[in-house]
């Protein structure tokens, strides 16, 4: 693809005989911010690394800008990492630091200190030169990695689970950082996290990963709105997964009732997965509903209540604004809209 | 407390007991008479004995650059070894510190003799080449002990990140690793150099003729029986490792104190 | 990168198996063929070096070093203990004054240490002349078993003290917490609870005197004269006055496995792995 940076295909990768990756293939487009996300164990900081030349594929192969660079070790590609644990070197200031690389190229020193200095301004780090690493805070540490890769201009940068270490308050703070230097600078992010949260606030694509395979690959609303698979609904927000049948395009049949809903295509009394999320119920008076339920927790989260209803022996998740105090019937209501069927997930 | 009055008698007794034998020894480096149980007066007159002892003075000389030479070399080959071991793994590593350690495990003796039968199978001829040889052996596991750990903690993304930066793993083992390891590379030299100093067992097997170190010559004197020069020469080592013991502290002090006024 | 980096052992790996792999086939060769009267040696595979050994004036040698070795350590432990114990109850303060003051004398030449004892004990050193000054009768305390034995103790206590402190200082003192909300008193708390946990440290420093203890030659040469041959002295004899390499190096052999078994004893009780200073 003409507009692809990284193009991944049929990447395998094994460890001691166990399957990490299993044919991977991925398009990264250029100034794109693309996040790897997964559980642990999912392949996505195996794949980070085979793009970063630290891990060599067992099969497939890796082009950079149409160049395959499945032999080009990692000091000799135009990428940079930040890693997870920041791996600044202590012995080194800040300002070694981050001109580590620039030194590399043997720039000139006034070019170095002009290009180290802003990076320092960048992130607000003005007269932080001389201070050692282990004298700054975890969220100094973190945007000092991602000055030290930034600094070397690279066409990619790949971050790998960067704002784990942070409190949350700082994490979100970063995520906005990160995402509007992205998109100032111009440069193609591959991001790897677990958080989804995290995901969706920062992505133009997300790469939903399990299990060595990729699940889902789209926008954050594409994700989240039409998950493909029982995986990836489960990852992607909370939801309720109910098992249906498909008595008919637009026409399913759950927990004992025909609702109208938006999906055709599937087969006539096909057994199918059906996904609600716990934000699209809402409640109602008794008997106004479509379903009706009794109210065994609720827990105030703030942004809304989080209820436990139980409706037709089964246990809803339902987000809301309203509430229900425990033990009340109530009345829940949904709209076709909300319903998405998915093909039955193992 | 009874306790805590108890405990201070206790270690007080303890340390008499390890210090009261140094003491007596350097107070009657200062005696007049040969006598070691009768103080009959203060006099330097055995650390001039000493000065002129020309075997004394040869020994002092062997001793010195024997342990120069051989923490030099040993550190370096040490540190070589321990950053291309840390980066073996499996039964094979495994094999090779177990061969390594050695040294460290086995008795001096064992270690001396072995090294005697292997110079003699070869022909070689004793002299400070065997002396300085045997020296350097049993120096660079020690070394490597000292290092291993540090490599160890280092951590594993730290070359990957200079890597990503554009290093080449050369420039990387240069300006990233060593530096890192530089405190287990200084405490493996000062190691190797006290453990040389020290040595008697292995030197005493694997010596030649005209070659000699400061405790064979101390062995030596006292198979024959006390004298005072011996005293002489212990008092003048002792206060050696003393000062050397309180440079070291101090440094380690400073350290610290520096890294502490820099977090204010 | 990692699989670049470890060509730089091999020279190293070279170098053990010359140094250090081959001397030790080579004392095990020895040890395993005779030399004739003619002073030619045999390649004559026997296990006649190591029956020899098995003769009482041999066996006497090596159990009295045994014995003399065990004694030494059941001293220092019984001495080192409790001094462990109190500095590891010190304040952190003065800690370290106290364990550099145990470490200082480890650091001084060990034949410096031994000779000072034989300053003290002899007939006319520090202790019979105060005796005398006191109108005691002298004792002969030099060139004596328990001189030997003393000098081992002087030696190797700081090798006791050390392990025993660390697995001391490095027990959660929750733990002391937990016992005494649980309603134990202090001997039971060190009975049941201090004790068993510092037992990898107490093995650690068993082991750590007894291999020198039993292998050195230099202590009981100096203070113990002929009364206490150790098989140390054995071995140095053997070849430094005897020639006779083929029998020393079956003892050689035979003290190794010693060790090794002491070692491996030790290892499955390591509280810290460090290298620490050479023993012996």
């Amino acid at each position: 693809m003409d507009n692809a940076i990284i193009q991944l295909n049929n990447i395998t990768k094994k460890f001691d005989g166990e399957i990490v990756l299993d044919d991977i293939n991925l398009s990264v487009k250029k100034n794109e911010f693309v996040t790897l996300l997964g559980p642990s164990g999912c392949g996505k900081t195996t794949t980070l690394r085979i793009i970063g030349g630290f891990e060599t594929p067992d099969e497939g192969e890796v082009y950079f800008d149409g160049q395959l660079i499945n032999d080009v070790p990692p000091f000799k590609r135009q990428l940079n990492t930040v890693f997870q644990k920041y791996a600044l070197f202590p012995h080194l200031d800040v300002f070694e630091n981050i001109a580590f690389g620039l030194r590399i190229k043997k720039m000139d020193e006034k070019i170095i200190s002009g290009k180290v200095e802003k990076m320092l301004e960048l992130f607000n780090l003005k007269n932080y030169g001389k201070r050692r690493i282990d004298q700054l805070s975890g969220g100094q540490q973190q945007r000092i990695a991602i000055a030290r890769a930034l600094v070397n201009e690279p066409k990619v940068l790949l971050l790998d689970e960067p704002l784990g270490a942070l409190d949350l308050k700082l994490r979100k703070e970063m995520q906005h950082e990160l995402k509007a230097m992205q998109k100032q600078l111009g440069i193609t992010f591959i991001y790897v996290t677990h958080d989804q949260e995290e995901a969706l606030t920062m992505s133009d694509t997300i790469v939903v990963m399990n299990d060595g395979i990729i699940q889902q690959m789209g926008t954050p609303i594409d994700i989240y709105n039409e998950p493909e698979n029982a995986f990836v609904a489960d990852f992607i927000g909370e939801s309720n997964i109910l098992d249906g049948i498909m008595i008919d395009d637009y026409l399913v049949e759950f927990l004992g009732q025909k609702f109208e809903c938006l999906d055709s295509g599937f087969g006539r009394g096909e057994d199918v997965d059906v996904v609600i999320r716990p934000e699209d119920l809402d409640l109602t008076p008794v008997g106004e509903g479509k379903l009706e339920g009794i109210v065994k927790s609720v827990i105030f989260k703030g942004v809304h209540y989080e209820m436990d209803i139980v409706a037709n022996d089964y246990e809803f998740l339902v987000h809301s604004t309203d509430m229900a105090p425990v033990g009340t019937t109530v009345g829940l209501t949904l709209t076709p809209d909300d319903i998405h069927i998915m093909e039955k997930g193992e | 407390m009874v306790k805590k009055y108890l405990s201070k008698i206790y270690m007080g007794i303890i340390f008499i007991f390890l210090y009261a034998p140094i003491i007596v020894l350097v107070v009657f480096s200062f005696n007049e008479s040969k006598s070691r149980g009768n103080w009959t007066g203060f006099s330097l007159k055995w650390y001039i004995e000493l000065f002129h002892d020309h075997d004394i003075r040869s020994a002092f000389y062997y001793t010195i650059s024997i342990a120069l030479i051989a923490a030099i070399v040993s550190t370096i080959l040490g540190t070589i070894s321990a950053i291309g071991i840390n980066s073996m793994k499996g039964k094979v590593k495994a094999l090779i510190l177990n061969i390594n350690y050695l040294p460290v495990v086995n008795p001096d003796i064992v270690t001396g003799i072995s090294l005697m039968i292997l110079y003699i199978s070869f022909n070689m001829r004793f002299g400070f080449n065997t002396m300085l040889l045997s020296h350097i052996v049993f120096n660079t596991p020690y070394v490597i002990l000292s290092i291993l750990p540090k490599l160890k903690q280092l951590d594993v993304n730290m070359t990957e990140a200079a890597m990503d930066l554009g290093a080449t793993p050369l420039y990387a083992l240069r300006k990233v690793i060593i530096p890192e390891i530089k405190p287990g590379i200084i405490t493996g030299f000062l190691m190797a150099f006290t453990m040389s100093i020290d040595d008697f067992i292995i030197s005493y097997f694997t010596k030649g003729e005209g070659v000699t170190n400061l405790s064979i010559v101390i062995y030596s004197m006292a198979r024959r029986g006390v004298r005072p020069t011996i005293n002489a020469l212990s008092t003048i080592m002792l206060v050696v490792v003393l000062l050397l013991m309180i440079l070291i502290n101090k440094r380690s002090n400073s350290i610290e104190k520096k890294k502490l006024k820099r977090e204010v | 990168m990692k699989n670049r980096t470890k060509y730089f052992a091999y020279p190293y790996v070279v170098w053990i198996i010359l140094f250090i792999a081959l001397p030790s086939f080579l004392v095990l060769l020895y040890s395993i063929t005779t030399k004739e009267s003619n002073g030619l040696t045999t390649i004559h595979f026997t296990l006649e070096n190591f029956k020899k050994f098995f003769n009482p004036m041999y066996m006497n040698i090596l159990w009295d070093s045994i014995y003399l070795a065990a004694i030494s350590t059941a001293l220092c432990l019984l001495l080192g203990y409790p001094a462990a114990y109190i500095i590891s109850n010190t304040h952190i303060s003065r800690r370290n004054t106290l364990l550099f003051l145990c470490i200082l004398p480890m650091w001084m030449n060990m034949l410096l240490r031994t000779y000072a004892w034989m300053t003290i004990l002899g007939n006319n050193g520090i202790l019979n002349n105060l005796f005398s000054l006191l109108g005691l009768p002298k004792i002969n305390m030099l060139y004596t078993r328990g001189a030997t034995v003393m000098g081992m103790v002087y030696n190797f206590l700081p090798f006791m003290v050390l392990p025993i402190y660390t697995a001391l200082s490095k027990m959660d003192k929750g733990l002391l917490e937990a016992a005494d909300d649980l309603g134990a008193n202090k001997k039971t708390v060190f009975k049941k609870i201090i004790l068993p946990l510092s037992m990898p440290g107490v093995i650690s420093g068993i082991i750590m005197v007894f291999m020198p203890a039993v292998s050195t030659f230099i202590i009981p040469q100096l203070l113990g004269g002929n009364k206490s041959m150790m098989i140390g002295n054995l071995v140095e004899r053997l070849f430094i006055l005897n020639g006779d390499w083929n029998f020393g190096s079956a003892i050689s052999i035979v003290m190794m496995l010693i060790i090794l078994l002491s070692m491996s004893i030790m290892n499955k009780f390591d509280v810290d792995k460090e290298g620490g200073a050479r023993l012996w």
